[in-house]
C-alpha cells in the first residue's frame, strides 16, 4: 500500500467523524419526536405521577436539551446506551446479544445475493434484447416489487412445514452449533435476498451494457480480441465499482429488511428487538439499536470508500 | 385545430399533449396495462362500500372456511369475508403510499433546492445531514420515528415520508446545480426576476423531471413499507383491514388455512409492479437517451 493510499485512508476516516457526530443527534433527537411530555408518553395511560416523575429523572428529561445530549453522549462513548425502561438491563448488552444473529442472515442474504445476481446480470447483459435477457429482467422487476416477509411466509409454507426441510422458527448460536445455525439462517436469508438480488442484477446489467457499448471495447474488438477475454478482462474488471457501490448500498436495506424477516421467522435479532421496543416505548433501546445499526452501515461505507480508492487508481491521483 | 376570433391557435396543445398522451401508452403495453390497473384498484377503493358484499368488520361463526361461492376467497380467523377486507384494503394502502411520498416531497425538494441553489457552506451542511440519515437502513429508522410520533397508519407513513425526504433532497438538489449554470437562468438574472420567483419559475419546472419518475417508484416503496410496518402490528390497527396486517392473521393461522396468504400478497405484488413499471416507463418518457428496460 503507497502512502498515498494510506493518507487517503486517513482522509476518509476523518471525514467519517461529522457523520458520527451528526448520527448521534439524529438518534438523540428521536426523543424530541414524541409529542407532549415523554415521559408521560412512555409511562402510559395508567401510570402513577410517581412513575412518571421516576422515568423523567431516569432519562434525564428535566434538564435542559443540551445537557441531556452530551450526558446521553457521554455514556455512548463509554459504550453505555442507557437502561431498558421495561427489563432495567443495560441497552448495549441486548443489542450486542441480538446482533450475531441479524449479521449471519443479513451476511448470507448478501452472499446469496451476490452469487445469484452477478451471473444473471452478466447473462442478460450480454445477450441484450434477448429471450434470456427479458426473462432476467422480468426476474428482476418481480424482486424489486415482492414483500420479502411474503416470500418468507412462502418459503415457510412450502420447505418448513410440508416438507420439513428446514426448522420454521427461531436461531442457534453460529459458535456454539455451526450446522444448526445454517439451518435456520437459510430460509430467513433466501426471503431476505429477493430484493438484494433484483438490485444488483438490474444495476450489473445496465453498466455492464453501457462498458460494452462503449468506444474502447470496439476498439478491442477490432483489435480482435475474443468476446470472452473483452468481457471477463474488460468489462467486469470496469463495473467492479458499480458493483461495490451497489453491495454497500444493497447492505444497507438488507439490514433494514430483516425487520420483517425476524417477524415471520421469530429470530431474536435487532430488528425485533426495535420492534418490541417501538411498540412498548422504550426508547432507549429503540435508540441504541439505531445507534449500533447507523455505526454499523457507517462502517460499511467506510470499507467500501476505502476498496474504492485501491481498485480505482484515478481515485489516488486526485 | 380551429382558428378562433382573435387568430389564435386554441386547442392545439391540450390536443398534441393528448395525442403525446396516447402515444404513450400504445407503444408502452407495460405502462398501460400498469396504469389500468392502478385506475382499477383506485374505483374499486373509491367504490368499496359499494362493491365489496359484506362490512369488512362482520365477524361470523363460519371461521377460517375455505374459499366458496359466499365467500369469494373464504374468511379469516374471526369469521370476517377476506375479499371485502381484500377490497378494503385498497384505499388504505393507496393512502398510505400518497401520503409517505407526499411527505417526503413536502420536506425533501426545499432542501435540496435550497442546497443546491445556495451552494457553499449550506450545500455543505445539508448534504452531510442526507449522508447521515441515509446511512441508517429506512425501515428501522420509520420504526423508531413511529414509535416516538406514536403508532398508527398516518403516523407510520409520515415517518416513511421523514425517511424518503433526504433521497428526494439528493435527487433535486443535484438536478438544480445543473440547471442553474443554464443560460436561461442567468437571464432571468440579469433581467432583474427576484430569487424566489426564479426558482419557482425557472429552475423547479427544468429540474423536476427525475423527482416525477422517483416519486412515482417511491409509491411501490411506500406500499412495501406499509405492508412490513402493517404486518409488524405499527401500521394500520385492527379491527381495519390492510393487506399487511391480513397477512400477519393469515401467518398466524397458516398451518389451519394456507391459502389465506395468497391474495393479500399478490394484492402488494401486483401494486407494487405497476406502480414500478409506470416510473420505468416515466423514466424512458422524459429522458430519451435511457434504453427502456435500463
Amino acid at each position: 500500500m503507497s502512502a498515498r493510499t494510506l493518507r487517503l485512508i486517513g482522509w476518509r476516516l476523518i471525514q467519517v467523524v461529522p457523520v458520527i457526530v451528526l448520527a448521534t443527534f439524529a438518534v438523540f433527537g428521536l426523543l424530541q419526536l414524541v409529542p407532549g411530555d415523554p415521559a408521560a408518553v412512555i409511562a402510559g395511560e395508567t401510570a402513577t405521577a410517581e412513575r412518571i416523575a421516576q422515568i423523567r429523572e431516569m432519562l434525564g428529561l428535566d434538564l435542559p436539551l443540551w445537557q441531556q445530549y452530551l450526558h446521553w453522549l457521554g455514556g455512548a462513548v463509554r459504550g453505555d446506551l442507557s437502561t431498558s425502561l421495561i427489563t432495567g438491563l443495560p441497552v448495549i448488552d441486548e443489542v450486542l446479544r441480538r446482533l450475531p444473529n441479524t449479521l449471519l442472515i443479513v451476511f448470507l442474504a448478501l452472499i446469496l445475493a451476490i452469487s445469484i445476481a452477478v451471473p444473471l446480470g452478466i447473462l442478460a447483459a450480454t445477450h441484450v434484447e434477448g429471450k434470456v435477457d427479458r426473462l432476467v429482467t422480468s426476474i428482476a422487476s418481480l424482486g424489486v416489487a415482492v414483500p420479502n416477509f411474503w416470500v418468507g411466509m412462502i418459503l415457510v409454507g412450502f420447505f418448513a412445514l410440508s416438507l420439513g426441510w428446514f426448522p420454521t422458527t427461531g436461531a442457534a448460536s453460529l459458535f456454539e452449533d455451526p450446522g444448526a445455525a445454517l439451518r435456520h439462517a437459510a430460509l430467513p436469508a433466501i426471503a431476505l435476498a429477493s430484493s438484494g438480488i433484483a438490485e444488483i442484477t438490474r444495476q450489473l446489467r445496465s453498466s455492464l451494457i453501457e462498458v460494452l457499448s462503449s468506444q474502447y471495447v470496439r476498439t478491442l474488438h477490432a483489435k480482435g480480441l475474443s468476446q470472452g477475454a473483452i468481457l471477463w478482462k474488460h468489462g467486469l474488471k470496469n463495473v467492479s465499482l458499480t458493483l461495490l457501490t451497489v453491495i454497500g448500498l444493497v447492505f444497507n436495506r438488507t439490514l433494514g429488511a430483516t425487520v420483517a424477516i425476524e417477524a415471520v421467522f421469530a429470530i431474536p435479532g435487532t430488528g425485533s428487538l426495535v420492534v418490541t421496543s417501538a411498540t412498548n416505548k422504550d426508547f432507549p433501546v429503540v435508540q441504541g439499536v439505531v445507534f449500533v445499526l447507523v455505526l454499523i452501515v457507517i462502517f460499511c461505507n467506510l470499507v467500501i470508500d476505502i476498496l474504492y480508492s485501491i481498485l480505482d487508481p484515478r481515485m489516488n491521483k486526485k | 385545430m380551429s382558428v378562433s376570433s382573435e387568430g389564435v391557435l386554441r386547442p392545439l396543445p391540450v390536443r398534441r399533449r393528448r395525442n403525446r398522451f396516447v402515444t404513450w401508452l400504445a407503444s408502452d403495453t407495460r405502462a398501460a396495462v400498469s396504469l389500468a390497473f392502478l385506475l382499477a384498484l383506485a374505483s374499486l377503493s373509491v367504490l368499496a362500500n359499494v362493491i365489496a358484499p359484506y362490512s369488512p368488520l362482520e365477524q361470523s361463526m363460519d371461521i377460517l372456511a375455505p374459499p366458496s361461492a359466499a365467500h369469494l376467497l373464504g374468511t379469516d380467523d374471526l369469521g370476517r369475508d377476506v375479499f371485502s377486507r381484500l377490497i378494503h384494503g385498497g384505499p388504505m394502502s393507496l393512502y398510505a403510499s400518497f401520503l409517505a411520498v407526499s411527505v417526503g416531497t413536502l420536506i425533501g425538494l426545499p432542501f435540496g433546492v435550497l442546497a443546491g441553489y445556495l451552494g457553499g457552506w449550506v450545500d455543505t451542511a445539508v448534504s452531510r445531514v442526507i449522508d447521515t440519515i441515509l446511512s441508517c437502513p429506512s425501515i428501522v429508522l420509520a420504526i423508531a420515528v413511529t414509535g416516538a410520533l406514536g403508532i398508527g397508519l398516518t403516523n407510520s407513513m409520515i415517518a416513511v415520508g421523514i425517511v424518503f425526504s433526504p433521497g428526494l433532497a439528493r435527487l433535486i438538489r443535484v438536478q438544480t446545480m445543473i440547471v442553474k449554470g443554464e443560460l436561461y437562468v442567468d437571464a432571468a438574472r440579469t433581467f432583474g426576476m427576484s430569487t424566489g420567483r426564479l426558482v419557482w419559475r425557472h429552475i423547479l419546472p427544468n429540474a423536476i423531471q427525475p423527482v416525477i419518475v422517483q416519486v412515482t417508484l417511491l409509491l411501490a416503496t411506500a406500499l412495501l413499507a406499509e405492508a412490513s410496518l402493517s404486518f409488524l402490528g405499527l401500521g394500520v390497527q385492527p379491527p381495519n383491514p390492510s393487506w399487511g396486517q391480513m397477512l400477519a392473521r393469515a401467518y398466524a393461522y397458516m398451518e389451519i388455512a394456507p391459502e389465506q396468504m395468497y391474495a393479500p400478497g399478490f394484492a402488494i405484488l401486483f401494486t407494487a409492479l405497476a406502480f414500478n413499471a409506470l416510473g420505468e416507463s416515466l423514466r424512458s418518457l422524459l429522458d430519451p437517451t435511457r434504453r427502456r428496460s435500463d
